[in-house]
Parts: C-alpha cells; sequence; structure tokens
C-alpha cells in the first residue's frame, strides 16, 4: 500500500458496468523533500475521500478484488483509507 | 489505472483465441498535465472511444478481466472509461512531502 495525497476528480459518463456507480480519484503519492515526485494516478475510492485528503491506497489488483467484493473487477488501485497522521522517526 | 488519449486503431487480422472481435486502440499513456509518458501502445476497447478521447485504462492481468466475455486472454491494457471532466489542482497548491517527525492530517 502506499501513501499519497488525493488532487483531483475525474468524471466519466461512458464507463466499463464495473466503474459504474464508483468515484475516481486522482491521487499522487507522497515523498521524502527533494525526492523526485511520481505520476498521479487513478484510483477507486472506498473510504469517502475528498480532494486535499492524505489517503491509503491498496495498488494491486487481488486486494482490490477484495476490498470491493467482486471477483472479476477490473480495477486496480483502491483507497482504502484517510491517513490522520503519519509519523516518520529517522 | 491511469490516464491515456486515443491517437488512433490498430488491426490485427491474426489474433490469438479469445481476443477475436475486440477492438485495438492505439493510445498515448499522459500525466496529470495531460502530457505525453512513455511509448504509444495498444489498449482493448471496451467502450467505443474514438481518436481524441482522453480516456482511463487499466494495466496488467485486470485489463483481461475487463473484457466482455473470455476474461482468461492475453491483453494487458484496456480502455475502460472515457472522461469527460478531469479537475486536478494544480502543483504547489497541495503538500506531498513527508517530513520527519509526525504530521497530522485530519
Amino acid at each position: 500500500m502506499i501513501l499519497g495525497k488525493v488532487t483531483g476528480t475525474v468524471v466519466t459518463t461512458v464507463s466499463h458496468p464495473q466503474f459504474k456507480n464508483r468515484k475516481l480519484l486522482v491521487v499522487r503519492p507522497l515523498v521524502f523533500p527533494g525526492d523526485q515526485v511520481d505520476e498521479d494516478f487513478i484510483a477507486i475510492d472506498h473510504a469517502q475521500a475528498g480532494v486535499g485528503d492524505t489517503v491509503l491506497v491498496n495498488r494491486e489488483g487481488g486486494g482490490a478484488r477484495q476490498v470491493l467484493n467482486s471477483p472479476d473487477a477490473c480495477i486496480i488501485s483502491v483507497i482504502v483509507g484517510i491517513v490522520d497522521s503519519i509519523a516518520i522517526e529517522q | 489505472m491511469l490516464l491515456g488519449i486515443v491517437k488512433g486503431t490498430a488491426i490485427s487480422t491474426l489474433k490469438y483465441q479469445g481476443i477475436e472481435g475486440l477492438k485495438l486502440l492505439v493510445v498515448q499513456p499522459v500525466n496529470r498535465k495531460l502530457e505525453p509518458v512513455g511509448a504509444i501502445q495498444v489498449a482493448v476497447d471496451v467502450v467505443q472511444a474514438g481518436p481524441g478521447d482522453l480516456c482511463v485504462m487499466v494495466r496488467s492481468r485486470e485489463a483481461a478481466l475487463a473484457m466482455p466475455e473470455i476474461k482468461f486472454v492475453p491483453v494487458d491494457l484496456a480502455l475502460v472509461g472515457i472522461v469527460d471532466q478531469l479537475n486536478i489542482k494544480p502543483d504547489g497548491e497541495l503538500d506531498i512531502t513527508i517530513t520527519k517527525g509526525v504530521t497530522g492530517y485530519a
């Protein structure tokens, strides 16, 4: 799972049946200062997240299918939590 | 899952069994600013997209799961949604760095 920040929303009217009634959000992975910023990706929201929230994202299909309770969902990235705080010690 | 812009169609007459009849599109993966990222790729279309459309795509095994009938097919990029609206905060507006110590987001 990775930590990311929700940076935007995607609206699709024509989409795969598995994407119907699901919210698509754009997520940018968190990085340490000075590190190269990764590309944004799109994730299905399963935690009622919104733009600006720091989120926990599962980026693996098996876990996504389990979370969405759909054995043949064509979904890889799912937002599974909203982060309250992060503690970095080293 | 990622964004891409449809550039054209690809036609292949000789195909592996299970992927006959599927529409192949040539797509350019793009980043949040809709700038090209990497080389052009071929995606299987399941939403009837056309050239110029901005789309949501899914990679890897899940692309094969997006197919309408047979799910056990050699497909690794599928086009699963046509984007109508894309609202992304500009760079710098949101802090995406993690710093030492405890950072609260609530």
